[in-house]
Protein backbone atom coordinates (compact mmCIF):
# COMPACT_ATOMS: atom_id res chain seq x y z
CA UNK A 1 0.00 0.00 0.00
CA UNK A 2 1.56 3.29 -1.03
CA UNK A 3 1.31 6.14 1.42
CA UNK A 4 0.10 9.28 -0.33
CA UNK A 5 2.19 12.32 0.42
CA UNK A 6 1.44 15.92 1.35
CA UNK A 7 -2.10 17.06 1.89
CA UNK A 8 -3.54 13.59 1.37
CA UNK A 9 -2.00 12.23 4.52
CA UNK A 10 -4.01 12.16 7.71
CA UNK A 11 -7.65 12.23 8.57
CA UNK A 12 -10.20 14.48 6.91
CA UNK A 13 -13.72 14.75 8.24
CA UNK A 14 -16.15 16.76 6.12
CA UNK A 15 -19.61 18.06 7.07
CA UNK A 16 -20.25 15.08 9.29
CA UNK A 17 -23.86 14.89 10.47
CA UNK A 18 -25.56 12.31 12.61
CA UNK A 19 -29.21 12.46 13.61
CA UNK A 20 -30.90 10.08 16.04
CA UNK A 21 -34.59 10.75 15.47
CA UNK A 22 -34.98 14.48 16.03
CA UNK A 23 -31.69 14.85 17.91
CA UNK A 24 -28.62 15.96 16.02
CA UNK A 25 -25.61 14.40 17.70
CA UNK A 26 -23.43 15.92 15.00
CA UNK A 27 -24.62 18.86 12.91
CA UNK A 28 -22.03 19.32 10.19
CA UNK A 29 -18.57 18.93 11.65
CA UNK A 30 -15.41 19.35 9.59
CA UNK A 31 -11.83 19.01 10.73
CA UNK A 32 -8.54 17.47 9.67
CA UNK A 33 -5.84 15.76 11.65
CA UNK A 34 -2.40 15.70 10.03
CA UNK A 35 0.25 13.16 10.92
CA UNK A 36 2.04 13.77 14.19
CA UNK A 37 1.13 15.21 17.56
CA UNK A 38 -1.69 14.79 20.03
CA UNK A 39 -5.01 16.34 19.05
CA UNK A 40 -7.77 16.38 21.63
CA UNK A 41 -11.46 16.45 20.92
CA UNK A 42 -13.29 17.90 23.91
CA UNK A 43 -16.71 19.19 24.73
CA UNK A 44 -19.45 18.87 27.32
CA UNK A 45 -21.35 15.58 27.68
CA UNK A 46 -23.50 14.92 24.64
CA UNK A 47 -21.39 17.12 22.40
CA UNK A 48 -20.96 14.30 19.89
CA UNK A 49 -17.37 13.23 20.57
CA UNK A 50 -17.96 9.50 20.83
CA UNK A 51 -20.38 9.63 17.89
CA UNK A 52 -17.62 11.23 15.83
CA UNK A 53 -15.25 8.42 16.87
CA UNK A 54 -17.80 5.77 16.01
CA UNK A 55 -18.32 7.21 12.54
CA UNK A 56 -14.62 7.72 11.83
CA UNK A 57 -13.84 4.11 12.75
CA UNK A 58 -16.82 2.63 10.93
CA UNK A 59 -18.93 1.54 13.90
CA UNK A 60 -21.76 3.86 12.85
CA UNK A 61 -22.78 5.17 9.44
CA UNK A 62 -23.27 8.96 9.35
CA UNK A 63 -26.52 10.58 8.25
CA UNK A 64 -24.43 12.82 6.00
CA UNK A 65 -20.81 13.75 5.46
CA UNK A 66 -17.50 12.21 4.51
CA UNK A 67 -14.53 10.65 6.23
CA UNK A 68 -11.22 10.23 4.40
CA UNK A 69 -8.00 8.77 5.66
CA UNK A 70 -4.65 8.70 3.87
CA UNK A 71 -6.39 9.98 0.76
CA UNK A 72 -9.06 7.28 0.70
CA UNK A 73 -12.76 7.88 1.22
CA UNK A 74 -13.56 5.47 4.04
CA UNK A 75 -17.14 6.52 4.85
CA UNK A 76 -19.21 3.38 5.39
CA UNK A 77 -16.22 1.01 5.43
CA UNK A 78 -16.34 -1.82 7.95
CA UNK A 79 -14.30 -1.31 11.11
CA UNK A 80 -11.88 -4.14 10.36
CA UNK A 81 -11.02 -2.60 6.98
CA UNK A 82 -10.48 0.81 8.53
CA UNK A 83 -8.23 -0.73 11.17
CA UNK A 84 -6.20 -2.34 8.39
CA UNK A 85 -5.51 1.18 7.05
CA UNK A 86 -3.90 2.09 10.37
CA UNK A 87 -6.84 3.88 11.95
CA UNK A 88 -7.44 2.18 15.30
CA UNK A 89 -9.61 3.18 18.24
CA UNK A 90 -10.19 2.29 21.87
CA UNK A 91 -13.53 2.41 23.64
CA UNK A 92 -15.03 4.66 26.29
CA UNK A 93 -16.26 1.69 28.30
CA UNK A 94 -13.52 -0.74 29.20
CA UNK A 95 -13.26 -3.25 26.42
CA UNK A 96 -10.90 -6.20 26.71
CA UNK A 97 -11.12 -9.94 26.05
CA UNK A 98 -11.96 -10.78 29.67
CA UNK A 99 -11.39 -14.53 29.73
CA UNK A 100 -8.00 -14.34 28.01
CA UNK A 101 -4.64 -13.67 29.59
CA UNK A 102 -3.11 -10.23 29.23
CA UNK A 103 -0.60 -11.63 26.74
CA UNK A 104 -3.35 -13.30 24.69
CA UNK A 105 -5.26 -10.02 24.66
CA UNK A 106 -2.30 -8.31 23.05
CA UNK A 107 -1.63 -11.25 20.71
CA UNK A 108 -5.21 -10.90 19.50
CA UNK A 109 -4.56 -7.22 18.88
CA UNK A 110 -1.62 -8.26 16.69
CA UNK A 111 -3.94 -10.06 14.27
CA UNK A 112 -3.04 -7.86 11.32
CA UNK A 113 0.68 -8.41 11.96
CA UNK A 114 0.25 -12.10 11.22
CA UNK A 115 -0.23 -13.59 7.78
CA UNK A 116 -1.07 -17.25 8.37
CA UNK A 117 -4.20 -18.29 6.47
CA UNK A 118 -6.17 -21.49 6.78
CA UNK A 119 -3.93 -23.41 4.37
CA UNK A 120 -0.77 -22.52 6.24
CA UNK A 121 -2.43 -23.16 9.60
CA UNK A 122 -3.30 -26.71 8.56
CA UNK A 123 -0.26 -27.69 6.54
CA UNK A 124 2.72 -25.53 7.42
CA UNK A 125 3.43 -26.11 11.06
CA UNK A 126 6.87 -24.55 11.01
CA UNK A 127 5.61 -21.33 9.47
CA UNK A 128 2.89 -21.06 12.11
CA UNK A 129 5.43 -21.71 14.88
CA UNK A 130 7.73 -19.00 13.49
CA UNK A 131 4.90 -16.52 13.25
CA UNK A 132 3.70 -17.32 16.76
CA UNK A 133 7.22 -16.78 18.10
CA UNK A 134 7.52 -13.44 16.30
CA UNK A 135 4.07 -12.26 17.44
CA UNK A 136 4.82 -13.29 21.01
CA UNK A 137 7.97 -11.19 20.94
CA UNK A 138 6.04 -8.21 19.58
CA UNK A 139 3.31 -8.68 22.19
CA UNK A 140 5.86 -8.71 25.00
CA UNK A 141 7.35 -5.53 23.55
CA UNK A 142 3.98 -3.80 23.65
CA UNK A 143 3.40 -4.99 27.23
CA UNK A 144 6.81 -3.62 28.26
CA UNK A 145 5.87 -0.32 26.64
CA UNK A 146 2.65 0.09 28.64
CA UNK A 147 4.17 -1.40 31.80
CA UNK A 148 2.14 -4.59 32.06
CA UNK A 149 4.83 -7.15 31.28
CA UNK A 150 4.74 -8.54 34.81
CA UNK A 151 1.02 -9.25 34.57
CA UNK A 152 1.14 -11.02 31.22
CA UNK A 153 -0.11 -14.42 32.36
CA UNK A 154 -3.00 -13.11 34.44
CA UNK A 155 -6.52 -13.19 33.15
CA UNK A 156 -7.53 -9.71 31.96
CA UNK A 157 -10.67 -9.83 34.11
CA UNK A 158 -8.51 -10.24 37.25
CA UNK A 159 -6.77 -6.91 36.73
CA UNK A 160 -7.74 -3.65 38.41
CA UNK A 161 -9.87 -1.21 36.44
CA UNK A 162 -6.93 1.04 35.67
CA UNK A 163 -4.83 -1.90 34.51
CA UNK A 164 -7.63 -3.14 32.28
CA UNK A 165 -7.63 0.24 30.60
CA UNK A 166 -3.92 -0.23 29.96
CA UNK A 167 -4.63 -3.67 28.48
CA UNK A 168 -7.08 -2.00 26.15
CA UNK A 169 -4.47 0.55 25.17
CA UNK A 170 -1.99 -2.26 24.58
CA UNK A 171 -4.47 -4.08 22.31
CA UNK A 172 -4.91 -0.89 20.29
CA UNK A 173 -1.16 -0.33 20.05
CA UNK A 174 -0.64 -3.94 19.02
CA UNK A 175 -2.73 -3.26 15.92
CA UNK A 176 0.11 -0.91 14.85
CA UNK A 177 -1.99 2.21 14.30
CA UNK A 178 -0.75 5.24 12.41
CA UNK A 179 -3.58 7.23 13.92
CA UNK A 180 -4.84 6.07 17.31
CA UNK A 181 -8.21 7.29 18.56
CA UNK A 182 -8.43 7.12 22.34
CA UNK A 183 -11.87 7.47 23.88
CA UNK A 184 -11.44 8.65 27.48
CA UNK A 185 -8.46 6.41 28.24
CA UNK A 186 -8.09 7.80 31.76
CA UNK A 187 -11.71 7.84 32.88
CA UNK A 188 -12.20 6.13 36.22
CA UNK A 189 -8.48 6.10 36.96
CA UNK A 190 -6.83 7.31 40.13
CA UNK A 191 -4.88 10.60 39.84
CA UNK A 192 -1.60 8.67 39.84
CA UNK A 193 -2.82 6.35 37.10
CA UNK A 194 -4.04 9.36 35.12
CA UNK A 195 -0.64 10.99 35.27
CA UNK A 196 0.99 7.77 34.12
CA UNK A 197 -1.52 7.45 31.27
CA UNK A 198 -0.90 11.04 30.20
CA UNK A 199 2.82 10.33 30.04
CA UNK A 200 2.09 7.13 28.14
CA UNK A 201 0.00 8.98 25.55
CA UNK A 202 2.90 11.38 25.03
CA UNK A 203 5.28 8.46 24.58
CA UNK A 204 2.89 6.83 22.09
CA UNK A 205 2.92 10.08 20.14
CA UNK A 206 6.72 10.30 20.27
CA UNK A 207 6.95 6.75 18.94
CA UNK A 208 5.42 8.07 15.72
CA UNK A 209 1.72 7.38 16.25
CA UNK A 210 -0.63 10.31 15.74
CA UNK A 211 -3.12 10.52 18.59
CA UNK A 212 -6.69 11.80 18.55
CA UNK A 213 -7.91 11.94 22.12
CA UNK A 214 -11.33 12.33 23.68
CA UNK A 215 -10.94 13.15 27.36
CA UNK A 216 -12.84 14.91 30.11
CA UNK A 217 -9.92 15.57 32.39
CA UNK A 218 -8.94 19.11 31.37
CA UNK A 219 -5.63 19.03 33.18
CA UNK A 220 -4.63 15.98 31.14
CA UNK A 221 -5.94 17.46 27.88
CA UNK A 222 -4.24 20.83 28.32
CA UNK A 223 -1.04 19.15 29.50
CA UNK A 224 -0.44 16.78 26.61
CA UNK A 225 -2.27 18.18 23.58
CA UNK A 226 -0.65 20.02 20.71
CA UNK A 227 -4.04 21.05 19.45
CA UNK A 228 -7.55 21.06 20.88
CA UNK A 229 -10.86 20.80 19.01
CA UNK A 230 -13.98 21.76 20.92
CA UNK A 231 -17.40 20.33 20.09
CA UNK A 232 -20.64 21.64 21.50
CA UNK A 233 -24.13 20.52 20.51
CA UNK A 234 -22.73 18.69 17.51
CA UNK A 235 -20.80 21.68 16.17
CA UNK A 236 -17.13 22.58 16.20
CA UNK A 237 -16.83 25.80 18.18
CA UNK A 238 -13.06 26.12 18.59
CA UNK A 239 -9.83 24.79 17.12
CA UNK A 240 -6.43 25.84 18.37
CA UNK A 241 -3.60 25.34 20.84
CA UNK A 242 -4.55 24.59 24.45
CA UNK A 243 -3.79 28.20 25.40
CA UNK A 244 -5.95 29.63 22.60
CA UNK A 245 -8.85 27.35 23.36
CA UNK A 246 -8.81 28.14 27.08
CA UNK A 247 -9.17 31.86 26.27
CA UNK A 248 -11.94 31.36 23.72
CA UNK A 249 -15.20 33.01 24.93
CA UNK A 250 -17.37 30.40 23.12
CA UNK A 251 -15.56 27.59 24.89
CA UNK A 252 -15.88 29.25 28.27
CA UNK A 253 -19.59 29.73 27.67
CA UNK A 254 -20.04 26.09 26.57
CA UNK A 255 -18.32 24.76 29.67
CA UNK A 256 -19.59 27.18 32.31
CA UNK A 257 -22.94 27.46 30.61
CA UNK A 258 -25.48 30.24 30.30
CA UNK A 259 -29.02 29.57 31.46
CA UNK A 260 -29.99 27.70 28.24
CA UNK A 261 -26.70 26.28 27.01
CA UNK A 262 -26.31 23.26 29.28
CA UNK A 263 -25.75 20.10 27.27
CA UNK B 1 5.37 -29.14 27.69
CA UNK B 2 4.42 -29.48 24.05
CA UNK B 3 6.44 -32.71 23.91
CA UNK B 4 4.65 -34.04 26.98
CA UNK B 5 1.31 -33.29 25.36
CA UNK B 6 2.39 -35.06 22.17
CA UNK B 7 3.55 -38.08 24.19
CA UNK B 8 0.25 -38.16 26.06
CA UNK B 9 -1.62 -37.97 22.76
CA UNK B 10 0.44 -40.83 21.32
CA UNK B 11 -0.30 -43.01 24.36
CA UNK B 12 -4.02 -42.36 24.02
CA UNK B 13 -3.99 -43.16 20.29
CA UNK B 14 -2.01 -46.38 20.85
CA UNK B 15 -4.39 -47.40 23.63
CA UNK B 16 -7.35 -46.71 21.35
CA UNK B 17 -5.67 -48.72 18.58
CA UNK B 18 -5.27 -51.68 20.93
CA UNK B 19 -8.87 -51.48 22.17
CA UNK B 20 -10.18 -54.10 19.68
CA UNK B 21 -7.92 -56.68 21.37
CA UNK B 22 -10.00 -56.29 24.51
CA UNK B 23 -13.30 -55.23 23.05
CA UNK B 24 -13.83 -57.90 20.45
CA UNK B 25 -17.53 -58.52 20.56
CA UNK B 26 -19.32 -56.83 17.64
CA UNK B 27 -21.81 -54.96 19.79
CA UNK B 28 -19.13 -53.30 21.89
CA UNK B 29 -17.04 -52.60 18.81
CA UNK B 30 -20.08 -50.98 17.24
CA UNK B 31 -20.41 -48.75 20.30
CA UNK B 32 -16.77 -47.69 19.96
CA UNK B 33 -17.18 -46.94 16.25
CA UNK B 34 -20.22 -44.76 17.00
CA UNK B 35 -18.23 -43.05 19.74
CA UNK B 36 -15.58 -42.23 17.13
CA UNK B 37 -18.11 -40.89 14.64
CA UNK B 38 -19.64 -38.77 17.37
CA UNK B 39 -16.18 -37.58 18.40
CA UNK B 40 -15.69 -36.14 14.90
CA UNK B 41 -19.15 -34.54 15.11
CA UNK B 42 -18.50 -33.09 18.56
CA UNK B 43 -15.11 -31.72 17.45
CA UNK B 44 -16.83 -30.07 14.51
CA UNK B 45 -19.59 -28.53 16.63
CA UNK B 46 -17.03 -27.36 19.18
CA UNK B 47 -15.25 -25.32 16.53
CA UNK B 48 -18.36 -23.15 16.28
CA UNK B 49 -19.91 -23.43 19.74
CA UNK B 50 -16.72 -23.65 21.78
CA UNK B 51 -14.51 -21.20 19.93
CA UNK B 52 -16.69 -18.68 18.09
CA UNK B 53 -19.46 -18.99 20.69
CA UNK B 54 -22.19 -19.54 18.07
CA UNK B 55 -24.53 -22.48 18.69
CA UNK B 56 -25.55 -24.44 15.61
CA UNK B 57 -28.66 -26.47 16.38
CA UNK B 58 -28.75 -27.72 12.83
CA UNK B 59 -25.55 -29.67 12.86
CA UNK B 60 -27.29 -32.95 12.07
CA UNK B 61 -28.06 -31.38 8.67
CA UNK B 62 -24.37 -31.29 7.74
CA UNK B 63 -23.96 -34.83 9.03
CA UNK B 64 -26.93 -35.94 6.95
CA UNK B 65 -25.87 -34.05 3.82
CA UNK B 66 -22.49 -35.78 4.07
CA UNK B 67 -24.14 -39.18 4.45
CA UNK B 68 -26.51 -38.62 1.52
CA UNK B 69 -23.82 -37.09 -0.71
CA UNK B 70 -21.55 -40.08 -0.39
CA UNK B 71 -24.37 -42.64 -0.52
CA UNK B 72 -26.05 -41.13 -3.59
CA UNK B 73 -22.83 -40.72 -5.55
CA UNK B 74 -21.57 -44.21 -4.82
CA UNK B 75 -24.96 -45.94 -5.31
CA UNK B 76 -26.61 -43.99 -8.14
CA UNK B 77 -23.57 -42.83 -10.09
CA UNK B 78 -21.38 -45.70 -8.91
CA UNK B 79 -18.53 -43.40 -7.98
CA UNK B 80 -15.70 -44.81 -5.92
CA UNK B 81 -16.76 -44.65 -2.27
CA UNK B 82 -13.62 -42.61 -1.58
CA UNK B 83 -14.76 -39.96 -4.05
CA UNK B 84 -18.08 -40.15 -2.25
CA UNK B 85 -16.27 -39.47 1.02
CA UNK B 86 -14.60 -36.47 -0.60
CA UNK B 87 -18.04 -35.19 -1.64
CA UNK B 88 -19.21 -35.82 1.94
CA UNK B 89 -16.65 -33.23 2.99
CA UNK B 90 -16.99 -30.73 0.14
CA UNK B 91 -20.79 -30.55 -0.21
CA UNK B 92 -21.59 -29.94 3.50
CA UNK B 93 -18.61 -27.55 3.61
CA UNK B 94 -20.24 -25.48 0.87
CA UNK B 95 -23.57 -25.65 2.72
CA UNK B 96 -21.84 -24.45 5.89
CA UNK B 97 -20.24 -21.64 3.94
CA UNK B 98 -23.67 -20.65 2.64
CA UNK B 99 -25.20 -20.72 6.10
CA UNK B 100 -22.33 -18.61 7.38
CA UNK B 101 -22.88 -16.07 4.60
CA UNK B 102 -26.61 -15.96 5.33
CA UNK B 103 -25.88 -15.46 9.00
CA UNK B 104 -23.69 -12.40 8.22
CA UNK B 105 -24.89 -10.20 11.04
CA UNK B 106 -26.95 -12.84 12.83
CA UNK B 107 -25.55 -13.88 16.17
CA UNK B 108 -26.76 -15.67 19.25
CA UNK B 109 -30.42 -16.70 19.19
CA UNK B 110 -30.84 -15.65 15.54
CA UNK B 111 -27.99 -17.91 14.48
CA UNK B 112 -29.55 -20.78 16.45
CA UNK B 113 -32.90 -20.25 14.71
CA UNK B 114 -31.30 -20.03 11.27
CA UNK B 115 -29.48 -23.33 11.77
CA UNK B 116 -32.59 -25.07 13.11
CA UNK B 117 -34.62 -23.88 10.13
CA UNK B 118 -31.92 -24.99 7.72
CA UNK B 119 -31.88 -28.48 9.23
CA UNK B 120 -35.69 -28.62 9.09
CA UNK B 121 -35.74 -27.72 5.41
CA UNK B 122 -33.02 -30.21 4.49
CA UNK B 123 -34.77 -32.95 6.43
CA UNK B 124 -38.04 -32.29 4.58
CA UNK B 125 -36.22 -32.39 1.26
CA UNK B 126 -34.78 -35.78 2.12
CA UNK B 127 -38.25 -37.14 2.89
CA UNK B 128 -40.10 -35.61 -0.03
CA UNK B 129 -37.70 -35.61 -2.98
CA UNK B 130 -38.56 -39.22 -3.73
CA UNK B 131 -36.78 -39.37 -7.12
CA UNK B 132 -33.48 -38.47 -5.61
CA UNK B 133 -33.54 -39.83 -2.07
CA UNK B 134 -36.15 -42.62 -2.13
CA UNK B 135 -37.90 -40.66 0.61
CA UNK B 136 -38.44 -42.44 3.92
CA UNK B 137 -37.36 -45.76 2.38
CA UNK B 138 -33.82 -44.52 2.27
CA UNK B 139 -30.90 -45.72 0.20
CA UNK B 140 -29.83 -49.29 0.84
CA UNK B 141 -26.73 -50.98 -0.52
CA UNK B 142 -24.22 -48.23 0.11
CA UNK B 143 -20.89 -49.87 -0.79
CA UNK B 144 -18.28 -50.52 1.84
CA UNK B 145 -14.99 -48.69 1.72
CA UNK B 146 -11.91 -50.64 0.71
CA UNK B 147 -8.25 -49.81 0.55
CA UNK B 148 -6.67 -50.93 -2.72
CA UNK B 149 -2.96 -50.28 -2.97
CA UNK B 150 -1.08 -51.36 -6.11
CA UNK B 151 0.66 -54.70 -5.62
CA UNK B 152 -1.28 -55.55 -2.48
CA UNK B 153 -4.54 -57.45 -2.08
CA UNK B 154 -7.54 -55.20 -1.58
CA UNK B 155 -8.26 -54.53 2.06
CA UNK B 156 -11.97 -54.27 2.67
CA UNK B 157 -13.21 -52.10 5.52
CA UNK B 158 -16.41 -54.11 5.58
CA UNK B 159 -15.75 -55.60 9.01
CA UNK B 160 -16.25 -53.64 12.20
CA UNK B 161 -12.70 -54.42 13.27
CA UNK B 162 -11.26 -52.81 10.14
CA UNK B 163 -13.70 -49.91 10.08
CA UNK B 164 -12.82 -49.07 13.65
CA UNK B 165 -9.32 -48.08 12.52
CA UNK B 166 -10.65 -45.85 9.77
CA UNK B 167 -12.84 -44.06 12.32
CA UNK B 168 -9.91 -43.78 14.71
CA UNK B 169 -7.84 -42.19 11.94
CA UNK B 170 -10.69 -39.77 11.22
CA UNK B 171 -10.89 -38.74 14.89
CA UNK B 172 -7.14 -38.12 15.02
CA UNK B 173 -7.30 -36.11 11.79
CA UNK B 174 -10.27 -34.03 12.97
CA UNK B 175 -8.52 -33.39 16.27
CA UNK B 176 -5.33 -32.27 14.52
CA UNK B 177 -7.28 -29.96 12.19
CA UNK B 178 -8.91 -28.32 15.20
CA UNK B 179 -5.65 -28.11 17.10
CA UNK B 180 -3.76 -26.50 14.24
CA UNK B 181 -6.48 -23.94 13.65
CA UNK B 182 -6.64 -23.07 17.33
CA UNK B 183 -2.86 -22.79 17.65
CA UNK B 184 -2.69 -20.14 14.90
CA UNK B 185 -3.88 -16.55 14.62
CA UNK B 186 -7.09 -17.93 13.12
CA UNK B 187 -7.91 -19.62 16.42
CA UNK B 188 -7.26 -16.40 18.28
CA UNK B 189 -9.55 -14.57 15.88
CA UNK B 190 -12.34 -17.10 16.53
CA UNK B 191 -11.97 -16.73 20.29
CA UNK B 192 -11.89 -12.95 19.93
CA UNK B 193 -15.28 -13.11 18.20
CA UNK B 194 -16.64 -15.10 21.14
CA UNK B 195 -15.16 -12.81 23.78
CA UNK B 196 -15.75 -9.35 22.31
CA UNK B 197 -16.64 -9.00 18.65
CA UNK B 198 -16.65 -5.19 18.66
CA UNK B 199 -13.12 -5.04 20.02
CA UNK B 200 -12.05 -7.76 17.59
CA UNK B 201 -13.32 -5.72 14.64
CA UNK B 202 -11.58 -2.61 15.96
CA UNK B 203 -8.17 -4.28 15.65
CA UNK B 204 -8.85 -5.52 12.15
CA UNK B 205 -10.36 -8.97 12.69
CA UNK B 206 -12.96 -9.57 9.99
CA UNK B 207 -15.77 -11.11 12.03
CA UNK B 208 -17.85 -12.20 9.07
CA UNK B 209 -14.93 -13.83 7.30
CA UNK B 210 -13.85 -15.87 10.30
CA UNK B 211 -17.38 -16.91 11.24
CA UNK B 212 -18.00 -18.11 7.68
CA UNK B 213 -14.65 -19.92 7.69
CA UNK B 214 -15.44 -21.64 10.99
CA UNK B 215 -18.92 -22.62 9.78
CA UNK B 216 -17.55 -24.08 6.54
CA UNK B 217 -14.82 -26.12 8.24
CA UNK B 218 -17.19 -27.26 10.97
CA UNK B 219 -19.78 -28.35 8.42
CA UNK B 220 -17.16 -30.15 6.33
CA UNK B 221 -16.03 -32.12 9.39
CA UNK B 222 -19.61 -33.01 10.31
CA UNK B 223 -20.13 -34.10 6.70
CA UNK B 224 -17.09 -36.36 6.86
CA UNK B 225 -18.63 -38.04 9.90
CA UNK B 226 -21.82 -38.47 7.87
CA UNK B 227 -19.89 -40.09 5.03
CA UNK B 228 -18.26 -42.50 7.46
CA UNK B 229 -21.64 -43.33 8.93
CA UNK B 230 -23.14 -44.03 5.50
CA UNK B 231 -20.37 -46.42 4.50
CA UNK B 232 -20.43 -48.05 7.91
CA UNK B 233 -24.15 -48.78 8.23
CA UNK B 234 -24.39 -49.16 4.41
CA UNK B 235 -27.83 -47.57 4.58
CA UNK B 236 -28.95 -43.95 4.66
CA UNK B 237 -32.44 -42.70 5.49
CA UNK B 238 -33.93 -39.38 6.65
CA UNK B 239 -33.20 -40.54 10.18
CA UNK B 240 -29.71 -39.07 9.80
CA UNK B 241 -31.32 -35.65 10.17
CA UNK B 242 -32.87 -36.44 13.55
CA UNK B 243 -32.73 -33.54 15.97
CA UNK B 244 -31.58 -36.04 18.60
CA UNK B 245 -28.21 -36.26 16.85
CA UNK B 246 -27.71 -32.52 17.21
CA UNK B 247 -28.76 -32.58 20.86
CA UNK B 248 -26.36 -35.45 21.50
CA UNK B 249 -23.53 -33.45 19.92
CA UNK B 250 -24.34 -30.44 22.10
CA UNK B 251 -24.37 -32.63 25.23
CA UNK B 252 -20.99 -34.10 24.30
CA UNK B 253 -19.41 -30.71 23.67
CA UNK B 254 -20.86 -28.96 26.72
CA UNK B 255 -20.38 -31.82 29.18
CA UNK B 256 -16.94 -32.68 27.80
CA UNK B 257 -15.77 -29.08 27.91
CA UNK B 258 -16.57 -26.59 25.18
CA UNK B 259 -13.71 -24.47 23.95
CA UNK B 260 -11.19 -27.20 24.77
CA UNK B 261 -9.67 -29.57 22.25
CA UNK B 262 -9.98 -32.77 24.28
CA UNK B 263 -13.43 -31.99 25.72
CA UNK B 264 -15.54 -33.02 22.72
CA UNK B 265 -13.65 -36.32 22.30
CA UNK B 266 -13.98 -37.18 25.99
CA UNK B 267 -17.64 -36.15 25.91
CA UNK B 268 -18.30 -38.25 22.81
CA UNK B 269 -16.76 -41.40 24.29
CA UNK B 270 -18.51 -41.02 27.65
CA UNK B 271 -21.92 -40.14 26.29
CA UNK B 272 -21.87 -42.88 23.66
CA UNK B 273 -20.69 -45.60 26.01
CA UNK B 274 -22.79 -44.48 29.00
CA UNK B 275 -26.26 -45.23 27.57
CA UNK B 276 -25.05 -48.65 26.41
CA UNK B 277 -23.49 -49.40 29.78
CA UNK B 278 -26.69 -48.36 31.52
CA UNK B 279 -28.66 -50.56 29.16
CA UNK B 280 -26.52 -53.50 30.22
CA UNK B 281 -26.80 -52.68 33.90
CA UNK B 282 -30.46 -51.78 34.24
CA UNK B 283 -33.82 -52.14 32.60
CA UNK B 284 -34.86 -49.79 29.79
CA UNK B 285 -37.12 -47.80 32.13
CA UNK B 286 -34.13 -46.87 34.24
CA UNK B 287 -31.68 -46.40 31.41
CA UNK B 288 -32.75 -42.96 30.18
CA UNK B 289 -33.66 -41.76 33.68
CA UNK B 290 -30.19 -42.57 35.00
CA UNK B 291 -28.63 -41.05 31.89
CA UNK B 292 -30.49 -37.82 32.58
CA UNK B 293 -29.54 -37.79 36.23
CA UNK B 294 -25.88 -38.43 35.46
CA UNK B 295 -25.89 -35.68 32.83
CA UNK B 296 -27.42 -33.16 35.22
CA UNK B 297 -24.96 -34.15 37.96
CA UNK B 298 -22.05 -33.71 35.54
CA UNK B 299 -23.16 -30.22 34.58
CA UNK B 300 -23.95 -29.30 38.17
CA UNK B 301 -20.59 -30.32 39.59
CA UNK B 302 -18.53 -29.51 36.50
CA UNK B 303 -20.29 -26.57 34.86
CA UNK B 304 -17.35 -25.92 32.52
CA UNK B 305 -17.21 -29.56 31.50
CA UNK B 306 -15.30 -32.67 32.42
CA UNK B 307 -11.96 -31.81 30.81
CA UNK B 308 -11.58 -28.31 32.34
CA UNK B 309 -12.62 -29.71 35.74
CA UNK B 310 -10.01 -32.46 35.56
CA UNK B 311 -7.37 -30.03 34.28
CA UNK B 312 -8.06 -27.71 37.22
CA UNK B 313 -7.77 -30.62 39.63
CA UNK B 314 -4.41 -31.66 38.17
CA UNK B 315 -3.17 -28.06 38.26
CA UNK B 316 -4.13 -27.71 41.92
CA UNK B 317 -1.96 -30.63 42.94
Amino acid sequence: MSVPSGADQGLDVGDLAMRFGGVAALAGVSFSVRAGGVTSLIGPNGAGKTTAFNIITGFQAPTAGRVAYAGRAITGWRPCRIAALGLVRTFQKTSVFPALSVLENVLTGLHLRGAVGIGAALLRRRRVAEEERRLRGEALGVLEFVGLAARRDESASDLSYGEQRLVELAIGLAARPRLLLLDEPASGMTPAEKAATAALVRRICESGVTVLLVEHDMRMVMGISDRVLVLNHGRLIADGTPAEVQRDPDVIRAYLGTSHAAA
Amino acid sequence: MRRAAAARGAVIVVAAALAPLVVWNPYQLHTLIMAGIFAVLALSLNLLLGYTGQLSLGHAAFFGIGAYASALLSVKLEWSPWLGMLAAIVVPGLAGWGIGRLALKLRGAYFVLLTISFAGVISLVSVNWMDLTNGPLGIPGVPALAIALPGLPELSLRTKGAFYYLVLAAVVLAYLVCRRIIASRIGRALVALRENETLAESVGIDGTFYLVLAAAISAAMAGAAGGLYAHYTRFVSPEVFLFTYTVTMVIMVVAGGKGTLAGPVVGAVIFTVLPEALRALTSWQWQMLLYGILLIATLFFMPNGIVPALAARVARR
